[in-house]
């Protein structure tokens, strides 16, 4: 397989300077974030239908509109998670052709971090870091911990002391040095910033950034190619720091312009916890100003309260004919809940709220019955089980008589005599 | 009153290679008018346009967004420690 990339520099947003290649996420003239730009015109002949359908079955098909280094050979199988048609959790909500994009079973860590930090460290190993690391809110950490495990590299993560225990546990599990920090998300970001300017490491998601945040874009491509090669009506994206909703129509764009998708509107909407809602409350304000809120949600993994991409996602909701909506914690668990009962998907608190957010957008008539809906699940149930306590109880232990089975479904509410016969008969 | 500043490495090269200073600013417009004085230069790069601080970096009062402690209304204290920092991204999504 030949991995050749399409020629690729850091951008800045805002001023538009180009700054080559290195671990560098703000322009150092204005701060703004770099973003990686690319040669799409030398892409053409690299990014087809063809080439990406004679990859490998994961992100990697897509390299040649990654940022990944010359000579670099992946051989971790990361992405191309289902496209699940939900058909049980679309009757309920009121949704005829919904899809969820399940990247609860992304590899290795079962979240889509796994696509972002394998961009990242391609690059981390580029640049000669021995050391890399990132701030998280447990699945970065994660995924940054067993990547750099595989690939002979010391981690060092820092997160909030008081992440779910899954999310720790799933973390030094993998070898990685692991800082719990006594403050919020934000308070880690911030102190991730200033190690990044004084330390010599590769922090993913700080100094790495713009390599890592293209790693998102391959939900987009991905989403396009399981459809068929048609973009979806609507998407629905959990949004922490706002990155992964703009990558995904970025992702939409350039499938565009390179002609392997037909044009059309594609409204983008996202969705948060009413805990930590900045980026929601912008957008039903009409503005791209974020105002920073302290977080106070279950969904910890979105519990970011000035998100660096947030003016501009709300500007690209907002531009796309979409909308942002929030829910509460009670409704975040009723998301997870209705997922895995429709659909036997479980998933965390985030996408909880994005299953939630869904329901809401159909039932106040934002997305209608018949239109094409993709909605994101970015990370595993199993990682934030603590949100279930005390919502399911296991019933005493039964002998394993049949005698007593019989008995035992007679104690279950609703079971009939005549239900256990019938049964029986069958 | 005295408090101390601290500002990213991206900066230094218009602050003669200081990454701290120490200015008798009372407040967030008093310390943008102190830089004004004291490093042109870096004024240039931490404002817009229309004068006003770019939306990209964050203040922070010693461990606290300047936003949430009242922004530019907000008294620095002495010995406050502020930190000019981009804003970064992060979190699940």
């Amino acid at each position: 397989m030949n991995y050749s990339c399409s020629r690729y520099e850091l951008k800045c947003n805002e001023c538009g300077k180009r700054f080559g290649n290195q671990p560098l996420s703000a322009c150092p003239d204005c701060l703004a974030p770099l973003e990686i730009a690319y040669d799409l015109e030398a892409a053409r002949d690299l990014f087809t239908k063809e080439n990406i359908a004679a990859g490998p079955a994961n992100i990697w098909r897509y390299a040649a509109l990654l940022p990944i280094p010359e000579g670099f050979q992946p051989d971790l199988p990361v992405g191309f998670t289902p496209l699940v048609r939900a058909r049980n959790l679309g009757k309920r909500i009121g949704a005829a052709n919904l899809y969820v994009k399940n990247d609860a079973v992304c590899f290795p860590t079962l979240s889509f971090k796994d696509r972002v930090v394998s961009v990242a460290l391609a690059n981390a190993q580029k640049f000669g870091f021995d050391i890399v690391g990132c701030s998280s809110t447990g699945n970065l950490a994660n995924s940054v911990a067993a990547q750099a495990a595989r690939l002979g590299l010391k981690a060092t993560i820092l997160v909030p002391a008081d992440l779910e225990p899954a999310k720790i546990l799933n973390t030094l599990v993998y070898g990685a040095r692991l800082v719990r920090i006594d403050g919020n998300y934000d308070h880690v970001n911030r102190l991730c910033t200033q190690i990044a300017d004084e330390y010599s490491w590769g922090l993913v998601n700080v100094n790495l950034r713009p390599y890592y945040a293209e790693g998102s874009k391959t939900v987009g491509y991905e989403i396009a190619e399981q459809l068929g090669w048609r973009l979806p009506d609507n998407v629905v994206v959990p949004m922490a720091g706002g990155s992964l909703i703009r990558k995904i129509r970025k992702a939409f764009n350039e499938l565009i312009y390179l002609g392997l998708v037909e044009e059309k509107p594609v409204r983008f909407f996202g969705a948060q916890a009413s805990g930590c809602s900045p980026i929601s409350v912008a957008v039903k304000e009409g503005t791209d100003g974020i105002e920073p809120q302290r977080p106070n949600t279950i969904a910890r993994s979105l519990a970011i309260g000035n998100p660096a991409d947030g003016p501009a996602a709300a500007k690209m909701i907002r531009s796309s004919g979409g909308w942002a909506e929030d829910v509460s914690d009670v409704e975040i668990v009723s998301g997870i809940q209705e997922l895995a009962e429709t659909e036997g998907i479980f998933t965390e608190t985030a996408g909880g709220v994005t299953t939630a957010v869904t329901a809401r957008l159909y039932a106040d008539g934002r997305i209608s019955a018949n239109e094409t809906t993709v909605t994101c699940i970015t990370g595993n149930g199993l990682k934030t089980t603590d949100a279930l306590i005390g919502r399911y109880q296991q019933e005493r232990a039964v002998r394993p008589r049949l005698a007593d089975f019989d008995a035992y479904l007679r104690e279950l509410d609703g079971i009939t005599e005549l239900e256990l016969t019938t049964a029986g008969a069958l | 009153m005295s408090i101390k500043v601290t500002l990213p490495t991206a900066f230094i090269r218009h602050t003669d290679g200081r990454k701290h200073f120490n200015s008798a600013a009372s407040n967030l417009p008093g310390l943008i008018d102190d830089i004004d004085q004291t490093f042109p230069a870096l004024s240039t790069q931490i404002k817009d346009e229309e004068g006003k601080l770019r939306r990209f970096i964050n203040i922070y009062v010693n461990d606290e967004d300047i936003r949430f402690l009242g922004g530019e209304t907000y008294a620095f204290q002495d010995g406050d420690e502020i930190m000019l920092i981009p804003s970064i991204a992060g979190g699940t999504a």
